[in-house]
């Protein structure tokens, strides 16, 4: 008798320790996001100011471009927060999501060894230095997880004229992962090259022999927006909270808050709501 | 400390022959330095659990009140499916056991992805609003977990039957009594079942990290956090958080097998 009742007990703490996650926060909504925002700590610096002045929780799953606007079309998120321009257009015209508003932006940098055997050290060209990596033969490791990185990348590839995934091409590498464990990939195995987002580089703490080579570009500018999920696709679309917290991150408030998010030293986000809209 | 001092020794002993044992001295060299940075997640280690980090306590409050919530709830199928399949013998009973037994290596990404398609919104339990909530979480552990429990407790009741059978009969148990009594003999191996169940539950990360989405405060567990300190190049940190669930693993065996024995000896 006396086990069954701590049993018993002991089950009904363990519920209870369930419970409090679900009830302490009643109102909130999920935001899909990519992992340079989650990775360079944004998150948890921005999204506490939001809760304490309106109460809304913001849950974020931070996924590559791709997977969130794949969760927005599920109607898994209320809001998605992605960089990938040609992507959103298309899931907006899709149907998918309403209400696409820029909010911030910062640019993609090229990563190799600091020896930089392509030679591709300030040259503010990022085709001229995709074409100047695949003449050497140097090595390149693709996120290759359709991320708006990865798409940025294809893209480039495209313009330089270049098929990486033809035949003979030996020095290309996808690794099918986020940012941060390519840039593990490179710090590990030495001589190659990639393309990161600004923000998920400065941020990175295992940098062994890897520099910032180039950057520069305008090609390389990388603009995120916020789009709502569809509420009348998705009608359990928490749409009240979810602008709310759009309007705040667009308005001058929450646009400052942006500028203002440093990391050894640098800006990783520049706020620009309404700039060219 | 001793560990600490040894190294220091060593690294001097490197370059002491650096030139004597040259093709060695950079082999030596790295496994220093790699002796070095897991030295330093221990460290990192020791601190974060002696700092009762608030944000370290949710998430390992979390990390083990999602899989044990995940493996009682696969024990309770676990045990009866094991249970009916030692004792029953039915048509399909041997292919059952095949596919039981493939199942015990069920990949966590596999399941994840299916309770993902299952729960999302555009799947057919959307409307339960199960996903990216602990819910989700414990659902997809019992999923990966209630298979390996049923197999293995099967064997065990299978061999007990073998020695009580008679017994039973003679007593005039039916089925049901029979089962019952055997599980209950067989509690002690039973944890033991359950433990690996909670080892395989507690460990995985592919599952989780797919239903429960390492929303922080919410569903970040040992394991996706590892992952997200591993993302963001934190290599001492996502060790010293592997390190602590090593630590918890290690606790909470000692803490099963002292009360076995325990209760092996109040039995005997």
């Amino acid at each position: 008798m006396n086990n069954i009742h701590k049993i018993r007990m002991f089950l009904g703490a363990l519920f209870l320790c369930l419970m409090i996650p679900v009830c302490a926060a009643q109102q909130f909504i999920t935001l899909a996001s990519t992992t340079s925002t989650q990775a360079s700590g944004f998150f948890d610096y921005y999204l506490p100011i939001f809760q304490n002045k309106t109460g809304v929780e913001v849950r974020v799953v931070a996924v590559g471009t791709g997977q969130a606007l794949k969760l927005g079309e599920n109607g898994d998120a209320d809001v998605l927060l992605v960089h990938d321009k040609v992507g959103e257009l298309k899931f907006i015209e899709e149907g998918f999501g309403v209400d696409r508003r820029e909010v911030m932006f910062n640019d993609f940098v090229l990563i190799g060894p600091e020896a930089d055997p392509a030679k591709i050290t300030g040259l503010k060209d990022a085709v001229g230095a995709f074409q100047r990596i695949a003449e050497s033969k140097s090595e390149f490791v693709s996120r290759g997880d359709d991320s708006g990185t990865h798409r940025l990348e294809l893209r480039l590839w495209k313009e330089a004229n270049i098929d990486p995934h033809g035949d003979g091409v030996t020095w290309y590498k996808e690794a099918g992962a986020g940012m941060g464990a390519v840039l593990n990939m490179l710090a590990a195995g030495g001589n190659a090259y990639t393309i990161s987002d600004r923000a998920t580089w400065i941020a990175f703490e295992n940098r062994k022999g890897l520099a910032l080579l180039d950057e520069g570009d305008p090609r390389l500018f990388n603009q995120y927006a916020l789009i709502l999920v569809n509420p009348e696709k998705h009608p359990h679309v928490k749409k009240e909270q979810a602008l709310m917290f759009m309007d705040w991150m667009t308005s001058p408030e929450g646009q400052k808050a942006i500028g203002e998010f440093k990391l050894r030293d640098q800006v990783l986000f520049t706020p620009n709501a309404g700039a060219n809209q | 400390m001793f560990l600490y001092a040894y190294l220091l020794f060593t690294n001097m002993l490197v370059y002491h022959y650096s030139i004597i044992d040259w093709p060695f001295k950079y082999v030596k060299r790295n496994i220093i330095k790699a002796m070095q940075s897991i030295l330093e997640s221990f460290k990192m280690a020791i601190n974060l659990m002696l700092d009762l980090n608030p944000l370290l306590l949710e998430i390992v409050g979390l990390s083990l009140g999602v899989s044990l919530t995940a493996v009682l709830l696969a024990s309770v199928c676990g045990f009866f499916a094991g249970a009916l399949l030692a004792l029953c013998s039915f048509p399909g009973r041997q292919a059952i056991l095949v596919i039981l037994n493939a199942f015990m290596g069920l990949p966590p990404v596999a399941v994840g992805l299916t309770v993902y398609l299952l729960l999302s919104r555009a799947g057919p339990l959307g409307d339960w609003g199960l996903l990216f909530t602990p819910g989700a979480m414990i659902f997809a552990q019992w999923i990966l977990v209630t298979p390996l429990i049923a197999a293995l407790s099967r064997q065990v009741i299978e061999d007990l039957n073998v020695e009580y059978r008679e017994l039973l009969w003679s007593l005039g148990a039916n089925r049901l009594g029979m089962l019952l009594t055997l599980l209950w003999e067989g509690r002690l191996s039973l944890t033991t079942v359950m433990l690996a169940g909670f080892g395989r539950a507690v460990a995985e990360v592919g599952a989780v990290l797919i239903v429960g989405g390492n929303i922080v405060h919410h569903t970040r567990v040992m394991t996706t956090s590892i992952v997200l300190e591993t993302a963001k190049g934190n290599l001492s940190q996502a060790l010293a958080l592997g390190i602590i669930l090593i630590v918890i693993a290690c606790l909470i065996n000692a803490v099963i097998s002292i009360s076995k024995n325990y209760a092996e000896r109040a039995s005997a």
